[in-house]
């Protein structure tokens, strides 16, 4: 008995000891708001909340990647102790807040001098409004003296600032504002407004597919707030560190400046700041709203699926995201090859979306591991259907089967899935578009000795961008135009030795407004390559149809696309709603983007059980009539930055990124270049 | 315990497999059975807290509590030195081995306690094992209890994308999924 007792108390006083001086030989700094978190937590160490354990669970809450409630044995009085903790409230409605829309700017045209009352609503109602533009700020403050919060004040430019801070969004501006330029609205009503044809956009923000308020953005660099610059993009385009360099930029061909001078480097000033967050190590936090317990299941982890599951996610609802490849990113990370946007980076934005709480499954085939019927049993409330364009376009001409011929995707993916594919030393590409210079391209990096386009009409018909059509002259790709393959010749082995092709010449525009080839008879011309890869095209991959529950319904366009709203992207399977290349046909990234948000926004007017309906006045990529320029006066012209890249010689043996980052300089010196157009007026001299 | 390593080796893996032989550390089994990487991390953790305190709780037995006579108080000295000793590796890796600890850390705690862990400390003193079998043991007993675990983990992924009738959903199923395995390996009985 006694020596039971002493052992026990020796072995107790032992151990402590040893323990005690532990803590003190390795102690690690910790944030002692997780100490203070797992406090408040069961402490069952049960896992029902996802992670293993409890010290886990609240690591995570306090590094804000699960919310306050993720235990799921604690009541409302310890998960309001946690949200107390780390400063957020617990699941209350969003707060409104008001938001000015106006950039101001005073170039618009003052229709008349005004020596009346200094009011808004007094100007507005006698005379409609002292300037041209419809939406314009008129600077007589009503919203300033209606705001009981102290929140508006007029800002140096003569247009109101909103300070969110204070702002309660009580939304006496909003009643004030006679040309509603002042908006009241919660994060989620931001996150998920489409452009209409009342807003104030400047004509840049008009074009984006993703509907970015780009001037707000470049003003955010221009004043130094590379954070709320990255915010501002993140409230449209959640793969800013992706489009900031892929996408082509169609915004800038419409950018004012552009009419009498060389465009604003939209598209560099966004992987500037995009870059910024990244390498500031630490993640801007983003909030969602109260959740609304709905679970949408997201087909397809490419752009327009994680821009979708991103906006469900950050209004309240629980996206699932069910990819059939090894990783989430689709054509981002097999479609376009590592020299243009480094795995590394795409991992880093991806997390930081699946970090908002939203879970995923790879490896997940529709058709194969589930179908539309085992989602709905699993408890799904809604489908969104983003299976992108992996399905290839063939040829159609003799030899195409034989050993040494690829299409241009399953190539791409080949080596983005790191497989070993046996390059050939002479190689042809055939097709103009981008996928044919990213095989071209790569193929140059993965060691063969002679890379040949072939496109049946001339480089100014190529549909490709014209940076990398440029690019990849520089580094000695060889273009055979107006040449349309005939066949492709093999030896007795079944390995390509030839591609034969006719010789072309420009005949009449078709459709597409370009000059038709008309094949020359008799010119048949021979190619000597050992590797043939076709990038014609593509369409989405409906392998699945009739492979299962359900599958069936959609209906398939002649495209082979799947049919759409296009305001709603509402298929018609109440349920279902796509987008992406699935739904419009091969397109940007950005458009992916785009549609991702615009069916978040019909998918959560489903969940709240409101009819799907499209946006009254929603823009959708059309441009508001009389805002497009013919010419600009005043501008000043300013030389755009160059963008930085690698020297052809230490880029082409490697897959290392070719584009650079600009420099701080060089990014607030562009940033000034722009105008901040609104849609009538721009400052010439901002 | 006369045995050879081998068939030591395959009765700790299969035969008397710890989770779905004899039913030890359920509790993490289904808490982390969601998701593959957790498996991976949690079957890690097992496999190293198991070799540690498999072999120190044989040497605090064999030369403490068999020549004091105390073998009686081996339950509650097995707790306690299984907790301190993982609490001390999981300090000493969370400053050394950061990387380490990343990876496998946060599960270190959540198995201190755990039955398997007791329970296999246990078993290799009941056997009589001398301090190698019980080494080899005690990384074998680790191994199929990750095994179960991901075979596990891989049947969870799927299950979610199956039509499972609402009452059965989440870890009901788990709980019948994990018989149905329990009774696959009972199969290998009578082996060894």
């Amino acid at each position: 008995m006694v020596e039971s007792i002493l052992f026990l108390l020796v072995l107790g006083a032992v151990c402590g000891l040893l323990l005690s001086f532990a803590s003190k030989i390795f102690y690690v700094y910790e944030d002692p708001r997780i100490a203070k978190v797992v406090n408040l937590l069961a402490g069952a160490n049960c896992g029902g909340c996802g992670f293993s354990g409890c010290s886990a669970a609240a690591e995570a809450i306090v590094n804000g990647k699960a919310p306050a409630n993720t235990c799921i044995l604690i009541g409302a009085e310890n998960i309001s102790g946690i949200a107390g903790i780390m400063g957020t409230s617990a699941g209350v409605a969003e707060p409104m807040k008001s938001n000015n829309t106006c950039h101001g700017g005073n170039r618009a045209t003052d229709r008349f001098i005004y020596n009346g009352l200094n009011s808004c609503r007094a100007v507005a109602s006698l005379y409609g409004g002292k300037r041209d533009c419809t939406v314009g700020c008129l600077g007589y403050g009503d919203c300033v003296r209606a705001c009981g919060f102290d929140a508006i004040h007029m800002g140096s430019n003569g247009y109101p600032e909103v300070n969110r801070e204070k702002c309660v969004g009580c939304g006496a501006c909003e009643t004030a504002c006679p040309k509603s330029i002042l908006e009241v609205r919660t994060v989620s009503q931001r996150l998920l407004h489409l452009n209409s044809y009342d807003d104030a956009l400047a004509p840049c923000a008009q074009t984006c597919p993703a509907e970015i308020d780009i001037p707000r953005y470049i003003g955010h660099i221009r004043k130094g707030q590379y954070e709320a610059a990255v915010n501002t993009i993140r409230e449209r385009n959640p793969l800013l560190l992706a489009c900031g360099r892929v996408c082509p930029h169609p915004c800038e061909s419409f950018c004012r400046r552009g009419i009498e001078d060389e465009p604003v480097s939209i598209n560099q000033l966004k992987r500037f700041v995009a870059d910024y967050e990244m390498n500031s190590g630490k993640r801007i936090p983003m909030g969602c709203a109260p959740d609304t317990g709905k679970r949408v299941a997201v087909i397809g982890g490419g752009p327009a699926g994680l821009s979708c599951a991103y906006f469900l996610r950050r209004v309240g609802h629980h996206p699932e995201i069910f990819e059939a490849m090894p990783k989430l990113g689709g054509m981002l990370r097999y479609g376009i090859p590592e020299y243009r946007l480094p795995k590394k980076v795409l991992d880093w934005e991806i997390q930081g979306i699946l970090n908002l709480g939203i879970e995923d499954h790879t490896n997940v085939r529709l058709g194969v591991d589930f179908d539309f019927g085992s989602l709905i049993a699993a408890g799904f409330d809604a489908v969104f259907f983003s299976v992108g364009a992996w399905n290839d376009y063939n040829l159609g001409i003799p030899g195409e089967e034989l050993k040494g011929c690829f299409t241009g995707i399953d190539f791409l993916a080949k080596i983005g899935n790191q497989e070993n594919v046996r390059i050939g030393q002479r190689v042809a590409v055939i097709g103009g578009g981008n996928t044919a210079i990213d095989c071209c391209r790569t193929l140059l990096r993965k060691g063969a000795e002679k890379v040949y386009l072939v496109y049946r009409r001339t480089r100014k018909e190529m549909p490709a961008n014209e940076v990398e059509i440029a690019a990849s002259e520089h580094e000695g790709i060889e273009f055979v135009f107006l040449a349309a393959p005939n066949r492709v010749i093999g030896n007795e082995a079944g390995e390509v030795t030839g591609l034969e092709y006719l010789k072309m010449e420009l005949g009449e525009p078709d459709a597409s407004g370009r000059r038709r080839p008309v094949p020359v008879s008799g010119s048949e011309t021979i190619l000597d390559v050992d590797m043939i890869i076709t990038a014609i095209g593509q369409s989405p991959l409906l392998a699945f149809c009739g492979k299962g529950d359900r599958l069936d319904e959609l209906k398939i366009t002649r495209w082979k696309t799947i049919e759409v709203e296009p305001a709603t992207c509402q298929t018609n399977v109440p349920y279902i709603f796509a987008a992406g290349d699935a739904a419009t046909g091969p397109a940007l990234v950005v458009d992916a983007i785009g549609g991702g948000r615009k069916a978040a926004r019909s998918i959560d007017q489903f969940l709240r059980g409101k009819p799907v309906v499209p946006q009254p006045k929603a823009l959708l990529n059309k441009h508001i009539p009389g805002t497009i320029f013919e010419s600009v006066e005043g501008v000043v012209p300013k030389k755009r930055t160059e963008m930085p890249e690698l020297p052809v010689s230490q880029r082409i043996h490697s897959l290392v990124e070719v584009d650079l980052v600009i420099s701080e300089p060089d990014a607030l010196n562009e940033a000034g270049r722009c105008l901040n157009c609104c849609r009538l007026c721009y400052n010439a001299d901002a | 315990m006369e045995i050879g390593y081998f068939e030591l080796i395959i009765s700790c893996i299969f035969v008397n497999n710890i989770l779905l032989a004899q039913f030890l550390g359920n509790c993490p089994f289904l808490g982390t059975s969601k998701k593959m990487e957790t498996a991976v991390g949690m079957a890690m953790a097992v496999v190293f807290v198991l070799v540690l305190s498999g072999t120190i709780t044989w040497v605090v037995y064999n030369f403490i509590l068999v020549p004091f006579d105390l073998v009686y108080l081996r339950t509650i000295s097995f707790i306690l030195v299984i907790a301190a000793l993982v609490q001390f590796v999981e300090m000493f890796l969370k400053k050394s081995i950061p990387a380490l600890y990343a990876g496998l850390g946060i599960f270190l705690p959540l198995i201190t306690t755990n039955c398997a862990v007791l329970g296999v400390c246990v078993l290799n003193i009941d056997k009589e094992m001398n301090f190698l079998q019980s080494l080899v043991a005690s990384a074998t007993y680790a191994m199929g209890y990750g095994l179960a675990l991901i075979l596990f983990a891989g049947l969870r992924e799927r299950i979610l994308l199956a039509r499972v009738p609402k009452p059965l959903q989440d870890t009901s199923i788990g709980l019948v999924t994990a018989g149905m395995i329990a009774l696959a390996f009972f199969a290998f009985q009578g082996m060894v």
